[in-house]
C-alpha cells in the first residue's frame, strides 16, 4: 500500500470513529425528517377543527344560503337579532366568530366580523371570498346574466411550460428546477467551506504540535498533504452519502410512522387539492429533470472544488504559527471566493444564462457553486466542457503551487510567513 | 567504511546561510556527535539528511552511493527535537502507523513493537491514548517509533531532554546496544558531558560551518594547555620557579600551567627536590565544555540575518 494510502485511511477513520461523526452524520437528516415530520402533521391536521359562524345578513346578500367550499367554516343565520343585541351573546352560544352584514348601504363598515381575539388571515379572507361570490351572483342576477353562464366564460388560465429537447417534449416545472440548482449549489458551497477549514485546521495542528518534522522524515510533505486531504473529502463524501441513503429510507418510512397522514390526505380531497398537486408536481417535476446530469455534475464539482480549495486551505493552515488570530487572518482571503461563488450562484438560479453567470460557472474558482446554480437548465456544451477543463486545470495548478508553500511552511516556525515569502516558496525552484 | 559522507553541502534561505560548505564523514558503527550552538544549522543540516531538505549544492553519499531520499529514507530513523504525536491516537496504533510510514508491513510492525515495548517496560500502553502519557513517557514512545523499522542510520536530536534519570540510562544503554549491532548513531545535543560519555567521535558547527572535527581524545590533546594537578604536603612559599606557572592552590591541591620547553619530569623533579610527597599527579585536559565555549564564545552567541542574492 503506498504511503498516501496510509495517511488517506489514518485520515479518514480517525475521524469517521470519532462519536460527533456519528452524531452529526445520524443526527442532523434525523433532525430534519422530524420537523418535516411534525409540519406535515401539523398541515394537515391543524385545520381539521370547525369554527362556527353566526351570521346576520340585514343585506340579504345571501339569500340565507352559503353556498360553502370552505369545509372548516360553518354558518349559521340569525334570526330575529341585531347586532349590538347577538355582540354579547354569541360566544356563549358556541359560535367562534359573528359576520354582521349591514343593509345600510351607505355605510362605510358596511361588512363585520366579530370575535373575541384576530380572527386567521386564512379566515377573513375565506369570508371575504365567500361575500364576494355571493355579491356578484347577486349582480350578475340582477343584470340578467345567468351566473353559471358566466362561469363558463371567465377561465382561469394556468401556463404550461413545455420543455423540447432532441429526445421530445416534457414539461417543465421551474418551481423545482430552482430548488434543486439552488440546493446543490448550496450543498457543494457548504461542504468546500466546512471540509476545507477542517483541512487547514488539521494542518496546522500537525504543524504546532510538530508531529509534521516526524512524518515528512518518512513521507515526502506532497504526499502527506494529499493523503489529508482526499482522507477528509472521502469522509466529506461518506457523509453525504449516508444523507441520501438516510433520507431516503426515511421518506419511505414515514407512512409507517404516521399512517393516518396519507389516509387524511386522500379522505380531504377538497380542502387539500392544492397540498396534493403540489406533491405529485414536486414528484413529477423532479423526474422531469435530468437526474443523472445534475448527479454527475454534483460529484465532479463537489470533488473538483473541495480538492481545489482544499489545497490552498492545506497552504494557509502550514504557514500559521501558534496564533490562531492569525488563522482567522488567512482563512478570509481564501473564503471569499466562495462567497463570491455563492452570492454570483444565488443570481445564477434565476437567471442562468446572464453574463455573470456564465463568467462564475467558468471561472475556477467559483465555478463548483455557480455551475451547480445552473444545472437544471440547459448549458451550451461550449460552457460545461471549458468549465471542467478550466477547473481540472486550476486543481492540478493550485496543489503544485500549494504544495510547495506546504512543504516549506509546516517546518518553519516561530513567525508567520509573509505573503512576499509565500509567494517566492510558491514560485521558485526546489 | 563510511556510512555517511557529506560533501560541501551548503543550504541557504532567504535571509540566511544555514549551511554553509560542511564536509565530513560518519563511520558506520560508531556514535557521532553533532554538536553546536542553537542555530548553528544542525537542524538544517541534520534535515538534508533525512531528505527533507535538498541542499543547494554538494553531495550526501550514503552507503558509498549518491543519497537518494525516496529510497534511503527507510534505512534512517530521526527523532527530531521538537517532537509531536497525535494525541487522541492510541500508542499502539501510533507506533503501527509511523512504522508503516517507513515501509513496513502491518504484522511486521506489530512484532517490532511488542518485542520494543517488553524491552522499554511499555507492555501496559498499548492501548492508552498519547494524550495520557506524561512527557518523559512520551519521549520513550517517540525513541520506539524511531528505531523500530531498525534503521542503519539513526539520528537522534536532544533525545534525553524530559527524561528522568533512570529513564535515561534506558535509552542510553540501548543506543548502546544499537551501535554494538552494527546501527550507527548521529547524536545532536549541546550537553557535552552526555558527549564526552557517549560519543566517538563529533564534529562542532557554529554559524553555518564546521570548526572541529575528530574523535573526543584527539580533540582535548589539540585543545590541552599544558595544566598538571598535583596533591600533596605541599608548601605554597617554595613555589617560586621558572618551570610553571601557579593556576591555583586549593586545600593542597595545585594546579600548574607548565612554561614553555619544559616537561612534566622537570615538574615532578622540582617537586621531589623539595622533598614533597605526592599523592596525585595528571595532567588536566578541558572539558569539552571548556573548548566548546571558547571556541563558540569568540563569535557572535547569536546568527545576524542578511540578505543573500
Amino acid at each position: 500500500m503506498n504511503k498516501i494510502g496510509i495517511i488517506l485511511s489514518r485520515e479518514y477513520f480517525t475521524r469517521v470513529k470519532k462519536k460527533s461523526f456519528l452524531l452529526t452524520t445520524i443526527g442532523v437528516p434525523l433532525v430534519i425528517m422530524v420537523f418535516y415530520a411534525i409540519i406535515i402533521y401539523i398541515t394537515v391536521s391543524g385545520n381539521n377543527e370547525k369554527q362556527k359562524i353566526a351570521v346576520l345578513d340585514e343585506a340579504n346578500i345571501f339569500n340565507g344560503k352559503i353556498d360553502n367550499k370552505e369545509q372548516e367554516l360553518e354558518f349559521s343565520f340569525l334570526k330575529n337579532e341585531t347586532e349590538q343585541s347577538f355582540i354579547s351573546k354569541y360566544k356563549q352560544e358556541g359560535f367562534q366568530s359573528f359576520l354582521y352584514i349591514s343593509s345600510d348601504s351607505s355605510a362605510s363598515k358596511k361588512y363585520r366580523l366579530h370575535s373575541p381575539s384576530s380572527t386567521s388571515l386564512p379566515t377573513i379572507a375565506n369570508i371575504e371570498s365567500i361575500i364576494n361570490d355571493a355579491i356578484r351572483v347577486k349582480q350578475l342576477r340582477a343584470n340578467g346574466i345567468d351566473p353559471e353562464a358566466f362561469e363558463r366564460l371567465t377561465k382561469d388560465v394556468s401556463l404550461e411550460n413545455t420543455i423540447d429537447t432532441e429526445k421530445g417534449s416534457k414539461k417543465s416545472f421551474a418551481g423545482i428546477a430552482y430548488a434543486v440548482s439552488f440546493g446543490c449549489g448550496f450543498l457543494i458551497y457548504m461542504m468546500m467551506v466546512i471540509y476545507g477549514t477542517q483541512v487547514m485546521r488539521s494542518v496546522s495542528e500537525e504543524k504546532t504540535n510538530r508531529i509534521a518534522e516526524v512524518i515528512v522524515s518518512s513521507v515526502k510533505p506532497f504526499q502527506l498533504m494529499m493523503g489529508k486531504i482526499l482522507g477528509i473529502g472521502a469522509v466529506g463524501l461518506t457523509q453525504f452519502i449516508i444523507w441520501i441513503i438516510l433520507l431516503v429510507v426515511m421518506q419511505s418510512a414515514i407512512p409507517i410512522f404516521f399512517p393516518d397522514l396519507i389516509h387524511q390526505i386522500n379522505n380531504v380531497p377538497q380542502a387539500n387539492a392544492e397540498n396534493i398537486s403540489l406533491l405529485t408536481n414536486t414528484v413529477q417535476g423532479i423526474a422531469s429533470l435530468p437526474l443523472l446530469k445534475i448527479l454527475l455534475s454534483f460529484l465532479f464539482y463537489f470533488i473538483g472544488g473541495y480538492l481545489t480549495y482544499a489545497s490552498i486551505f492545506a497552504a494557509a493552515g502550514s504557514v500559521v504559527s501558534e496564533d490562531q488570530q492569525e488563522a482567522q487572518q488567512l482563512v478570509f482571503p481564501v473564503l471569499m471566493p466562495i462567497i463570491l461563488g455563492f452570492v454570483i450562484m444565488t443570481k445564477a438560479v434565476n437567471d442562468p444564462n446572464s453574463d455573470l453567470a456564465v463568467f462564475g460557472s467558468i471561472f475556477p474558482l467559483t465555478s463548483p457553486i455557480v455551475m451547480m446554480g445552473r444545472i437544471t437548465y440547459e448549458i451550451p456544451l461550449w460552457q460545461m466542457a471549458l468549465s471542467i477543463l478550466l477547473l481540472i486545470g486550476s486543481f492540478l495548478f493550485f496543489t503544485w503551487i500549494t504544495g510547495k508553500i506546504y512543504r516549506t511552511g509546516i517546518l518553519m516556525y516561530g513567525k508567520k510567513a509573509s505573503w512576499k515569502e509565500m509567494f517566492r516558496w510558491a514560485f521558485t525552484k526546489g | 567504511m563510511n556510512i555517511l559522507e557529506l560533501h560541501s553541502l551548503k543550504k541557504y534561505f532567504s535571509d540566511q546561510k544555514a549551511v554553509e560548505d560542511i564536509s565530513f564523514n560518519i563511520e558506520k558503527g560508531s556514535i557521532f556527535g553533532l554538536l553546536g550552538p542553537n542555530g548553528a544549522g544542525k537542524t538544517t543540516l541534520i534535515r538534508m539528511i533525512t531528505g527533507i531538505f535538498y541542499p543547494d549544492s554538494g553531495e550526501i553519499l550514503f552507503n558509498g552511493k549518491k543519497f537518494h531520499p525516496m529510497n534511503d529514507i527507510i534505512n534512517i530513523g530521526y527523532m527530531p527535537e521538537e517532537r509531536g504525536l497525535y494525541k487522541k491516537m492510541k500508542i499502539g496504533e501510533h507506533a503501527i502507523y509511523l512504522a508503516r510510514l517507513k515501509g513496513m508491513s502491518r504484522t511486521d510492525a506489530m512484532t517490532s513493537i511488542k518485542k520494543w515495548f517488553i524491552k522499554l517496560e511499555m507492555e501496559s500502553w498499548w492501548n492508552k491514548k498519547v494524550e495520557d502519557l506524561s512527557k518523559g513517557m512520551s519521549q520513550k514512545l517517540q525513541f520506539v517509533t524511531t528505531v523500530l523499522h531498525n534503521p542503519q542510520l539513526i539520528i537522534l536530536d536532544e533525545p534525553f531532554s524530559g527524561l528522568d534519570p533512570v529513564n535515561a540510562n534506558l535509552i542510553k544503554e540501548e543506543i548502546y546496544t544499537l551501535a554494538k549491532n552494527g546501527a550507527t548513531i548521529i547524536f545532536s545535543t549541546h550537553r557535552m558531558e552526555q558527549v564526552e560519555e557517549i560519543c566517538d567521535q563529533i564534529v562542532l558547527i557554529n554559524q553555518g560551518q564546521k570548526i572541529l572535527d575528530g574523535t573526543v581524545r584527539e580533540i582535548k590533546q589539540n585543545f590541552k594547555e599544558n595544566i598538571f594537578s598535583i596533591e600533596g604536603n605541599i608548601i605554597p612559599e617554595n613555589l617560586m620557579t621558572h618551570i610553571f606557572e601557579v593556576v591555583s592552590f586549593d586545600k593542597g591541591k595545585l594546579l600548574v600551567k607548565l612554561s614553555k620547553d619544559t616537561n612534566n619530569n622537570e615538574l615532578l623533579n622540582f617537586f621531589i627536590n623539595q622533598n614533597v610527597s605526592i599523592q596525585s599527579f595528571n595532567e588536566v585536559l578541558p572539558s569539552l565544555n571548556e573548548i566548546f565555549i571558547r571556541l563558540v564564545g569568540e563569535t557572535t552567541p547569536t546568527r545576524k540575518f542578511e540578505m543573500i542574492n
